[in-house]
């Protein structure tokens, strides 16, 4: 399927959506929005923002862990009302979510086990998602045999294994180190190339949202609404190389200007 | 880790060997300590009488209850008690003295209130017991990272799925480590009660023989608790330690 055609169809929509924590308007925190955004079916849209925006406000709405305050939000063109997360939405967070007591390969089995697949098809897509994953060599392997990386892979597989349509990612390689952000990034790249499906991802790292994102969302100081949406050159075939090329520095440097202000307005509000 | 078990079995068995060395050479009376040799056999002959097999019996049904009662429970205090951030933070002090209260201070309340029989030595074994699970499982369950509350909404398990499936799981080896306990203070429990308001047990046999100056059932009935005792703890300790295996890096 070509860029044009995989972006075509709008996948997941949100419209002035807000999220206020509390109920008492002398105390009460406007964490979000309003939000107006769309996202594209199959696209990889990055949110990037300054620390406390509401970046994991926003994720954990469109994941239905929370529920907006006030606006829509759809997927699929059905609402999403935050009670529930629906089928066809995969999520993989920033910490180790592994089951520790399970082997690699029953946490990959969990979500598709559970929902009643065949011991057969559940053999079949687990034995294929680690091979996809490059975990088939620990398939017997407990999470806490496995370095950090391998096991945020062993997360993203239990995610891929039950086929998202959309993938939501909370900062997932924020516990990393550099080179291993980047193999991972070219990794997930890879992932998205064959799975189709849509992705967002929530991250600190201008860098990150700049090589694996097509387009960029920035977002501002707490209230966050999205200031700018920054679209990458880069084609669907990237990989970490981009990093090296001079457009990426210019794309840095854009979301940087757009993100300044905001940051120090952050950590004037953090100090108040 | 195989070198250090092998020394604490080499540090039993010394120990061992020196009372057998001590007794038989005349250096410790006989009277007051037969050979470990000895005492062992004279355990295996115990163990075909039938009156101390009726006491074994008794006393291994009475820590059965008091130990599974305090486990269901603590298991249920633990988990309700921990729901509560107030409720926890008021009891908390309680639970840290708990151990520091001779229960056995209360069997004439106990009585008073059970009669005599086995209920008192039951509650006092469940009694004993009940608070490390309690303890224990309020551990257990704020050990559980937020990540995994979070991954349980996203699979959309309601509270039972995601307490069997998840929670109890992951908790495990914490929960494993007050089992354990319950078991230990259970034994000491019944038994040290079976000492003191019993007509029969293994408590009430090991004072029994003491009164009428009879080693050869006081010494090997000793020797059978601590057996029973090493055993079942060294079987948990196991458990515990297989499961928390699988937590740490190898």
């Amino acid at each position: 399927m070509n860029m044009a055609a995989r972006i075509a169809e709008a996948h997941v929509g949100l419209t002035g959506v807000t999220r206020v924590f509390g109920s008492d308007p002398q105390t009460q925190v406007k964490a979000l929005g309003p939000i107006e955004l769309e996202l594209r079916k199959g696209e990889f849209f990055a949110v990037v923002g300054p620390s406390g925006c509401g970046k994991s406000t926003l994720f954990d709405i469109v994941a239905g862990l929370s529920p907006a305050t006030s606006g829509k939000v759809t997927f699929e063109g059905r609402p999403l009302t935050g009670s529930a997360v629906p089928d066809g939405i995969g999520v993989v967070f920033q910490e180790d979510a592994s089951f520790p007591w399970l082997t690699v390969a029953d946490n990959v089995a969990f979500g598709i086990r559970r929902a009643g697949l065949s011991e057969a098809e559940v053999s079949r897509r687990v034995t294929a998602t680690l091979a996809l994953m490059g975990l088939a060599d620990f398939a017997k392997a407990y999470p806490a045999q496995l370095s950090g990386g391998m096991r945020q892979r062993v997360c993203i597989a239990r995610t891929l294994v039950q086929r998202p349509r959309l993938i939501l990612l909370d900062e997932p390689f924020g516990a990393l180190d550099q080179q291993t952000r980047l193999i991972m990034g070219e990794e997930l790249l890879k992932l998205w190339r064959e799975t189709g499906a849509t992705i967002l991802l929530i991250t600190h790292a201008l860098d990150e949202a700049a090589m694996l994102a097509d387009r960029i969302g920035v977002m501002s100081a707490r209230p966050g609404r999205i200031l700018d949406i920054v679209e990458t050159p880069w084609g669907i075939e990237r990989d970490s190389r981009v990093v090296s090329d001079p457009r990426f520095g210019d794309i840095t440097g854009r979301l940087w200007s757009r993100l300044r202000e905001e940051s120090m307005a952050a950590l004037a509000t953090a100090g108040q | 880790m195989r070198h250090a078990a092998i020394l604490r079995l080499a540090i039993i068995a010394a120990i061992v060997a020196l009372l057998e060395l001590l007794s038989r050479s005349g250096v410790i009376s006989r009277f007051v300590a037969p050979p470990p040799s000895e005492i062992a056999v004279d355990l295996v002959r115990l163990l075909t009488s039938d009156r101390v097999q009726a006491a074994i019996a008794q006393t291994l049904s009475k820590i059965t209850i008091a130990c599974g009662a305090a486990i269901v429970v603590g298991t249920a205090l633990g988990v309700l008690i921990h729901r509560s951030r107030a409720l926890a933070q008021t009891l908390s002090p309680y639970f840290g003295a708990y151990y520091a209260v001779p229960i056995y201070a209360f069997y004439p309340l106990m009585i008073a209130i059970f009669g005599i029989g086995e209920a008192p030595q039951i509650v006092i074994g469940f009694m004993l017991a009940i608070v490390a699970v309690i303890v224990n499982t309020i551990n257990a369950l704020d050990r559980i990272p937020r990540v995994l509350r979070k991954t349980v909404a996203i699979y959309g398990m309601g509270s039972i799925e995601a307490s069997w499936n998840v929670y109890l799981p992951y908790a495990g080896p914490y929960l494993a480590t007050g089992i354990k306990l319950a078991v230990a203070y259970s034994f000491i429990g019944v038994i040290g009660a079976e000492f003191i308001m019993s007509r029969i047990g293994i408590g009430h046999e090991i004072v029994f023989a003491y009164n009428n100056f009879d080693n050869e059932v006081m010494y090997p009935l000793i020797l059978f608790v601590l057996l029973v005792a090493g055993t079942i703890n060294g079987l948990f300790s196991a458990w515990e330690k297989r499961l928390l295996g699988r937590r740490s890096r190898s």
